[in-house]
């Protein structure tokens, strides 16, 4: 069959690129965590970060690692604009008005997107695109060794930050116990905001991570997003580390069984796990609660 | 009182719509009310799960699918007549329903979940289908064209203009018997309070697993029709989730939970989607724009739809002259 | 649809500039002095295909200015042609009705159509009204085996192109001393992909390669590093790749970055991206060497660079879609001459009669069959030579001898 040294290359492939999906797992996790809600517009804003990182570089010839200190506050504001003004009066607390309110907004963002820069496929060149990292044996695409390096950090400030800053303590408070929450005087609007506004920032990152190796086009964050969906549902959903572990662990699912099933029926072997955690156990390996 | 008002001028409109078809309409015109008509009746099927009974399916597609593909693979593989095929394509799209339900109601999946479970058996489906040959694979299978009554296929388009127009109404007659029935109202029950409805002794499990095999087979026979016009499916016009959108949309934007609303929403927004496309000066996506921009101002301001705005104002206008 | 059209054309002015403007007014100025006959474009101007309908518009808009400028046509006393477009939107239900408003706004003839889906149910919808239609570049073998006597296929079915491209690739591979014996394919699960590889694991054994995979992947991609991570293990003479653009330029770049170069190269059949000046100007290094067989406009006819001049102008890469929906319009053309009138009927006769000028396109006279396919339709090899991408084969149309083994 495969020679070892193959075996363990698919493996990394499969961590490095499953870094990167745990990345755009970890904004959809935290939201689902503090809103109790699937945000569905999280596809179409990975799709505005990867354009945003996009046009940095070709308007003003910033390279895309660079681009994410300048995207990442952007899309922090438009996460928390989009919450704030927009998802938050128009579904006004109903479960089901969240869901279709970040429905409506993922089609509206798409096609502005489409408007825009037309559906043509756009890719930044970078000298270092096709710079290997050779570990012994194996060959380690550069762009994916700093994806895994820059996912994991990510996440370590992420959970440093919900545990060590006031607005995290308020946040988690407003996770736990939103009634409470809004009798101590916390401005629970606000926080959701914020919780918003950072899990949407984490997607500047996971764009800036992608877009040296990957293209953007006005659909592209589609691709990955039902995957995010299923690391979060795998992972437990409002899990931080639950999404982590998940993302790794599709990541090398995705790769080992592409290696020996073919990518196409890969897929289902994703949506397969997907169906029976949400059957067997939906509070996922890190859930607390369903 | 008023339900019947509603569903009389419903009729009254369908009979027009048929009436000014059978006296000549131009051949865009006839075709767009055609799509109008599948897609109220896709979305006639969402409405009984997903209006009335509150369990948002993001993925109706699996049922709309399930009905287009059985009847296509019966025709053209096994020769069997296109009525034949359109019931066994209903059972089938039913019985899929019903497995999904099963699955995911035992597991007591509602809200995000099962929006999110429904999502992925459509696209387990899609994937597949995308892959078998019995399902002509990725080429996607062509139903041959055969005009007359017995292939469901006509000719002159006005008649499968009548016959979707009867098919429509009888979905608002069906809602319209659910709206007067025991199994109506313990669906209602327990989209507004589930645990409440289960207390009082309704066998939530036994009215979930009704309502999404009903609602399944509604939009399965929205699928075999969606053949029966454009003779040919792969696995994203049948699977893909634009029709699962689409139903959803339809429903919700016309009136969740409302009779009307899917044929209201169906209408409003493909024709909607007819002007802007004509307005937005070829720039491509406006039309879809203004359809996510519609979605959502009426969960903001209109969370009954267009149905339950037009209805609140109408009531409102009715009891201040009661009261004056 | 006449809006759509003016918009269109106004987009252009602003792009293009005051010259084209005069161009694209002067249909709309000769219509008061001459009578005009009125062609639909059925193209994706919108939606997950809209450039590729946005090149086959330049291309048709370029065929009407040149046949009214050269006095319209002659056996309809000048008359005058008005291209319309109708707006597939990327999908098979807009098609159809695309279809209908171009009948319901007078279209005498459609040329178009782009993806087998699209064209399938438009086709259809032209039947109804035994509407012709020409489709440009829509591959699919089951769109001419419905009998439906109004549509017509100008460019070669895929199996034509298939069976070309085998050939080519045997007379190259032995003219190398067979270079290549060693054949991994790589394929997108679609209809266009998975067609591909069936056809190719059916002929290639029996001309002598030995097929040693053949590695399928959805649409769109997230990724491709395990896809050449097995190709880096199956070290095969020669990659025969069939995807879209998209993934075509990840496999492209993965295959640079993984630093897996097979001996023969990549050969392609309907290669996307192999046939796109964007690839090639974008990823030079991924491009060089690749093969590719696929529509492409005879290099040496003249007006083929005009065509491409024309599309630079725009703005634009050039593809085959300019070429091809310029010659289909211009076979549209000959076929209202002959009729000498602008009813469906006479149409379909003349269509299926004569013999046509095949524009740029390398197809000497294209006549069509019984079964409306045009008999003579030939893709072209190309390959991407020095960051240009050259006709290589067959040698009438050669600019350039063949580079094989592209890495030997």
């Amino acid at each position: 069959m495969y020679s070892p040294t193959i075996i363990f290359e698919a493996l990394m492939n499969g961590l490095m690129l499953g870094a990167v999906y745990a990345l755009i797992a970890l904004g959809l996790t935290l939201i689902y965590g503090v809103l109790h809600i699937v945000n569905f517009a999280h596809g179409a804003l990975l799709t505005v970060a990867m354009y945003l990182v996009w046009l940095a570089s070709d308007r003003f010839g910033l390279d895309p690692y660079v681009a994410i200190l300048v995207v990442t506050p952007l899309m922090f504001a438009i996460g928390y604009c989009l919450q704030r003004f927009i998802i938050g009066p128009a579904s006004r607390g109903s479960d089901n008005g969240i869901l279709l309110a970040t429905l409506g907004l993922s089609i509206v963002i798409q096609n502005l997107l489409l408007a825009g820069f037309n559906s043509d496929t756009r890719t930044i060149a970078t000298d270092y695109a096709f710079e290997i990292v050779p570990l012994g044996p194996l060959l380690l695409s550069l762009p994916r060794v700093i994806g895994l390096g820059v996912s994991v950090v990510t996440a370590v400030l992420l959970w440093a930050i919900l545990n060590r800053t006031d607005i995290g303590k308020a946040i988690r408070a407003v996770a736990k116990e939103k009634l409470g929450a809004s009798l101590v005087g916390i401005n629970v609007a606000h926080v959701y905001a914020m919780t918003f506004a950072i899990g949407t920032a984490c997607l500047a990152i996971a764009g800036g991570l992608l877009m040296p190796s990957f293209y953007v086009s006005p659909t592209t964050g589609a691709a990955f997003v039902l995957v995010a969906f299923t690391i979060v549902v795998l992972g437990g959903m409002g899990s931080i580390p639950g999404a982590l572990i998940g993302g790794l662990l599709i990541g090398v699912v995705e790769a080992i069984s592409s290696l020996f099933l073919g990518d196409s029926l890969g897929q289902i072997g994703i949506f397969l796990i997907f169906i029976l955690v949400l059957l067997v156990k939906p509070t996922g390996l890190f859930g607390a609660r369903a | 009182m008023k339900k019947n008002f509603e569903f009389i001028a419903a009729l009254a409109f369908l009979g027009v719509v048929g009436i000014a078809a059978i006296a000549g309409l131009p051949g865009n015109i006839l075709n767009l009310l055609i799509f109008m008509m599948i897609i109220a009746l896709t979305a006639q099927g969402w409405n009984v799960l997903g209006g009335y009974g509150g369990l948002s399916s993001f993925g109706h597609a699996a049922f709309f699918g399930t009905g287009a593909y059985t009847t296509t693979i019966l025709q053209t593989s096994f020769g069997i007549n296109a009525w034949v095929g359109l019931v066994c394509g209903v059972i089938l799209g039913a019985a899929v329903g019903a497995m999904i339900g099963f699955l995911s109601f035992r597991a007591g999946l509602k809200g995000s979940y099962f929006a999110l479970i429904t999502l992925a058996f459509a696209e387990v489906l899609r994937i597949l289908a995308n892959s078998w040959d019995f399902t002509g694979g990725a080429a996607g299978m062509m139903v041959s064209i055969n005009n007359g009554f017995a292939y469901l296929q006509f000719s002159d388009r006005r008649w499968f203009l009548l016959i979707l127009i009867g098919f429509v109404a009888g979905g608002l007659l069906l809602t319209r018997w659910l709206e007067r029935s025991a199994f109506g109202a313990y669906l209602i029950a327990l989209r507004e309070n589930d645990q409440a409805a289960q207390a009082l002794g309704v066998d939530i499990f036994k009215i979930k697993m009704q309502a999404i095999t009903l609602s399944a087979a509604i939009t399965a026979l929205a699928g075999c029709l969606y053949v029966q016009n454009f003779l040919f499916i792969d696995a994203n016009v049948a699977y893909g989730s634009w029709i699962s959108i689409e139903a959803l949309f339809a429903a919700i934007v016309g009136g969740a939970g409302t009779m009307l609303g899917p044929l209201i929403g169906s209408v409003l927004l493909l024709g909607l989607g007819e002007i802007t496309k004509s307005f937005s000066g070829g720039i491509a996506g406006v039309d879809l724009v203004v359809f996510g921009i519609i979605l959502i101002l009426c969960v903001a301001f209109a969370p009954n739809g267009i149905r339950g705005f037009v209805a609140d104002l109408w009531y409102r206008r009715k009891s201040r002259g009661k009261a004056m | 649809m006449k809006k759509l059209t003016n918009s269109v054309s106004r987009r252009t002015v602003l792009k293009v500039g005051g010259v084209s403007a005069m161009v694209l007014a002067a249909p709309g100025l000769s219509r008061a002095q001459a009578p005009t006959v009125k062609i639909g474009l059925l193209q994706p101007m919108t939606g997950g295909f809209a450039g590729d309908g946005d090149l086959a518009r330049i291309g048709a808009e370029y065929a009407i200015k040149e046949i009214n400028d050269a006095g319209g046509i002659k056996s309809l006393g000048g008359a005058k042609l008005e291209l319309l477009i109708g707006d597939s939107r990327s999908n098979a239900e807009a098609g159809a009705q695309a279809t209908e408003q171009l009948k319901a706004d007078g279209a005498a003839i459609v040329v178009g159509g782009f993806a087998s889906g699209i064209s399938m149910t438009a086709t259809q919808a032209a039947a109804r009204y035994e509407l012709p239609f020409i489709i440009d570049c829509a591959v699919s073998d089951a769109l001419m085996t419905r009998n439906l006597k109004n549509v017509f296929r100008f460019n070669p079915s895929f199996s034509m192109a298939a069976d070309v491209a085998l050939k080519n690739l045997v007379t190259i591979n032995d003219a190398s001393g067979k270079a290549a014996k060693t054949v991994a394919i790589v394929h997108e699960d679609g209809l266009l992909g998975s067609g591909l590889a069936k056809l190719m694991q059916a002929r290639l054994p029996a001309l002598g390669f030995e097929v040693v995979e053949a590695i399928s992947h959805p649409t769109p991609a997230r990724d491709m590093s395990n896809v050449v991570l097995r190709l880096r293990s199956l070290q095969p003479d020669l990659i025969i790749p069939s995807h879209y653009f998209n993934e075509f330029v990840l496999f492209a770049r993965t295959l640079q970055q993984q630093r897996v170069k097979p001996k023969g190269g990549i050969y392609a059949l309907f290669g996307g991206a192999a046939s796109s000046y964007r690839f090639v100007k974008e990823f030079p290094e991924a491009a060089e060497g690749v093969m590719d067989v696929n529509h492409w406009g005879d290099p040496k006819n003249p007006t083929n660079d005009k065509l491409m001049q024309a599309v630079q102008a725009a703005g634009k890469f050039y593809a085959y879609n300019a070429p091809i929906n310029y010659s289909v319009v211009k076979v549209a053309a000959q076929a209202l001459e002959f009729a000498k009138s602008a009813e469906s009927g006479a149409i379909i006769e003349a269509l299926q009669k004569n013999e046509f000028d095949s524009g740029v396109m390398p197809y000497g006279k294209s006549k069509f069959d019984a079964t409306g396919q045009n008999v003579n339709a030939l893709p072209l090899n190309t390959q991407v030579q020095g960051g240009q991408i050259k006709v290589i084969y067959p040698e009438q149309f050669a600019q350039a001898k063949p580079k094989f083994p592209a890495n030997g």
